[in-house]
């Protein structure tokens, strides 16, 4: 019944089985584990970047292709919804056509830049992306009549959402059935193709697999899962804004995540967006106390104390990342995996 | 339309474009306003982007961490502006401090963080990415998150009066020392032996490593030569915007990164001419029609990539 579940795809390590089976139970049972709204939120932001960080490591992972504009559709699935409810009324016609209006555009979005570019260098896909994704971050803001602008939109969300319980299920759920997708996606003929031209292209190729195609329709899979990840997320927030989802920073997280947690495996885009959020979250205290602690430091070393200031946590991470790329590229999953 | 090898097809383009724009602006003294300012903001550009295109050209190296060069210039010619005085005599120092900084940084990157990883598209693009996110934050503890004021010198402020026309002198200024770097550069590239090995290393550089040269100690010298250039180009771009902050440099990757794809990965005529297309377009656009001005670089893209899908000056190497 697992082993379908997991399409097959055990975590094949007593150690990850563990750390997996505790973030899902912890995430399955969060609001009667950590009541607070924090703690709740939190887990929210776990269960979209989970999901997210999951798409784009079909991506990165599965089918090696850097694409910086995982944002933007991310953030297509929030205005998505945003726009559809703010200008119908609050109800489930609004976040249905919201949503559908979201995929089919990013299915076609995706599809144009994966025509475009993807026939060439990775190279080439990275710098198109990180183009298209500016150039999309700026259309959101200025075009203030529709997306709210800098301010981007609030929205109220039908009777039955607006309890947080009820909300974060939903949330939950909805991630949970989307990884379990993605995990069949990758573990079918079609993602034995994908890993087959990471690995070698040219061969791939050679074989009679036409590997534009194969990258496009990943491409467009990625995108349409990072389009719902950004449904669910302004659903939970009620709010949806540039900041929230098209923000570069945002890119940059989703990237440290799949790179620290594992990539190539479902189970590391987990780990590390579970590793990542809980850090972002709770790793700004505990520098907080460390750099206060240091505040008494001889002149000379006054540069440790601003090393260890919160707002610096993500200097720690980089350097997680780069270290990571160069001696881990199986990331923590590869470790445990040993 | 060739003259000897040189395709002089894209120049027509620019020429076009830049005469094009003169009934659709109207006036001619707004059009010489606009067109110096989009020349400035081309040249400037161009100082920025040469280094990366030429690098990805010699060794296929994308360095993605590149817009730091152009961040740490710019917060190297806050520093120096304060400590020489901020007047013209200290623009020279402030200008010379940034290329220095930039291009002792390059070293250390190429040095440690991108030569383990040559040849390996995926692992630059995350590496890279990597060293730009410590190196953004390194910027905050040494010069702290807020947005710096760069003081042009008195001298440069203003504007020139001819007639009707009116120009401001520091785009007059950048587009001198932009003509001067690319002057400098072209005459390296075209007449030196050393340009004659970097050309050829483009060309094929196994073939300049079986007569005998280092291409590795070539390619360093060329990586901390742009990211010089980067800084230079920093320090001058944040004295045009009179504040630096360090999203400057990621703003600046992306008009970067347009430049290079439409002049040709790897072409340093297509990256001056790019650059060029992209400062003349943004500032006309900019002016006929403020909404369409965000989507005029990327419109540019696309059309240049229907006519010329390998870029401007296409190397033939993708």
């Amino acid at each position: 019944m697992i082993r379908t579940l997991l399409s097959g795809d055990l975590p094949r390590s007593r150690l990850l089985s563990a750390v997996l089976v505790a973030i899902f139970v912890a995430l399955a049972a969060a609001p009667f584990l950590f009541p607070g709204t924090r703690s709740l939120d939190v887990a929210a932001r776990v269960c979209v970047f989970i999901l997210l960080a999951a798409s784009y490591d079909l991506l990165l992972g599965y089918t090696g292709i850097v694409s910086f504009a995982h944002t933007m559709f991310f953030g297509i699935g929030g205005y998505g919804i945003g726009i559809a409810v703010a200008r119908m009324e609050p109800s489930w016609t609004a976040l249905a056509v919201g949503t559908a209006a979201a995929l089919l555009v990013s299915l076609v979005l995706s599809f144009l830049i994966g025509l475009f570019s993807l026939r060439v260098k990775a190279i080439f896909f990275a710098m198109i992306t990180l183009a298209v994704a500016s150039f999309f971050a700026i259309l959101a803001s200025q075009l203030s009549g529709v997306t709210g602008g800098e301010d981007g939109i609030t929205f109220r969300v039908p009777e039955a959402l607006r309890m947080r319980v009820t909300a974060y299920y939903v949330v939950f759920a909805g991630c949970a059935l989307l990884f379990l997708g993605l995990l069949r996606v990758v573990n079918s003929p079609f993602g034995r193709v994908l890993l087959a031209i990471r690995e070698n292209e040219f061969r791939a190729e050679a074989l009679g697999y036409r590997t534009v195609i194969y990258r496009t329709v990943a491409n467009c899979l990625g995108a349409m899962a990072a389009a719902l990840a950004g449904v669910l997320y302004a659903l939970w927030l009620r709010y949806t804004g540039p900041n929230t989802t098209l923000d570069f920073s945002i890119m940059i997280d989703i990237l440290l995540m799949v790179v620290i947690g594992g990539m190539g495996t479902m189970y590391g885009a987990a780990i590390g967006a579970t590793l990542f959020v809980v850090a972002q979250n709770y790793l700004q205290d505990l520098m907080q106390l460390a750099s206060g602690a240091l505040k008494g430091v001889p002149s000379f070393l006054q540069f440790v104390p601003e090393l260890l200031h919160p707002d610096r946590w993500l200097l720690w991470l980089g350097a997680l990342f780069v270290v990571c790329v160069y001696y881990f590229p199986a990331g923590i999953v590869g470790r445990l995996r040993r | 339309m060739r003259v000897g090898r040189f395709d002089l097809i894209p120049i027509v383009v620019l020429a076009a474009v830049a005469l094009g724009a003169l009934p659709l602006v109207g006036s001619p003294s707004t059009w010489v306003t606009l067109t110096v300012a989009g020349l400035a903001m081309g040249l400037l550009v161009f100082i920025m982007a040469s280094g990366l295109t030429l690098v990805f050209g010699l060794m296929d190296v994308m360095n993605f961490a590149h817009g730091v060069f152009i961040a740490v210039g710019a917060y190297v010619a806050v520093s120096a502006m304060k400590l020489f005085g901020g007047t013209l005599s200290a623009l020279l120092p402030a200008m010379l401090a940034a290329m220095l900084v930039a291009g002792l940084l390059g070293a250390f990157f190429e040095r440690v963080i991108i030569k383990p990883v040559y040849g390996q598209h995926l692992k630059q693009i995350l590496i890279t990415t990597g060293g730009m996110i410590v190196a953004e934050q390194l910027i905050h503890v040494i010069w702290g998150p807020e947005l710096l004021p760069l003081q042009r010198p008195d001298e440069l402020r203003g504007a020139l009066l001819w007639g009707d026309v009116a120009i401001e002198r520091y785009r007059l200024a950048a587009v001198a020392v932009g003509v001067l770097v690319f002057a400098a550069m072209a005459l390296t590239l075209n007449r030196t032996k050393l340009g004659l090995l970097i050309r050829a290393g483009v060309e094929n550089a196994e073939m300049v490593e079986a007569m005998g040269y280092r291409i590795r100690r070539l390619f360093i010298g060329v990586f901390v030569a742009g990211s010089a250039l980067a800084g230079l180009g920093g320090a001058l771009w944040g004295m045009y915007q009179e504040a630096v902050t360090v999203a400057i440099g990621a703003q600046m990757m992306v008009l970067i990164f347009i430049v290079i794809i439409i002049g040709g990965l790897g072409s340093v005529t297509g990256c001056f001419v790019g650059a060029l297309l992209v400062g003349l377009v943004a500032n006309y656009v900019g002016y006929l029609s403020p909404k369409v001005a965000l989507g005029s670089n990327i419109l540019l893209m696309v059309l240049i990539l229907l006519w010329r899908p390998q870029g401007l000056y296409p190397m033939g190497k993708s």
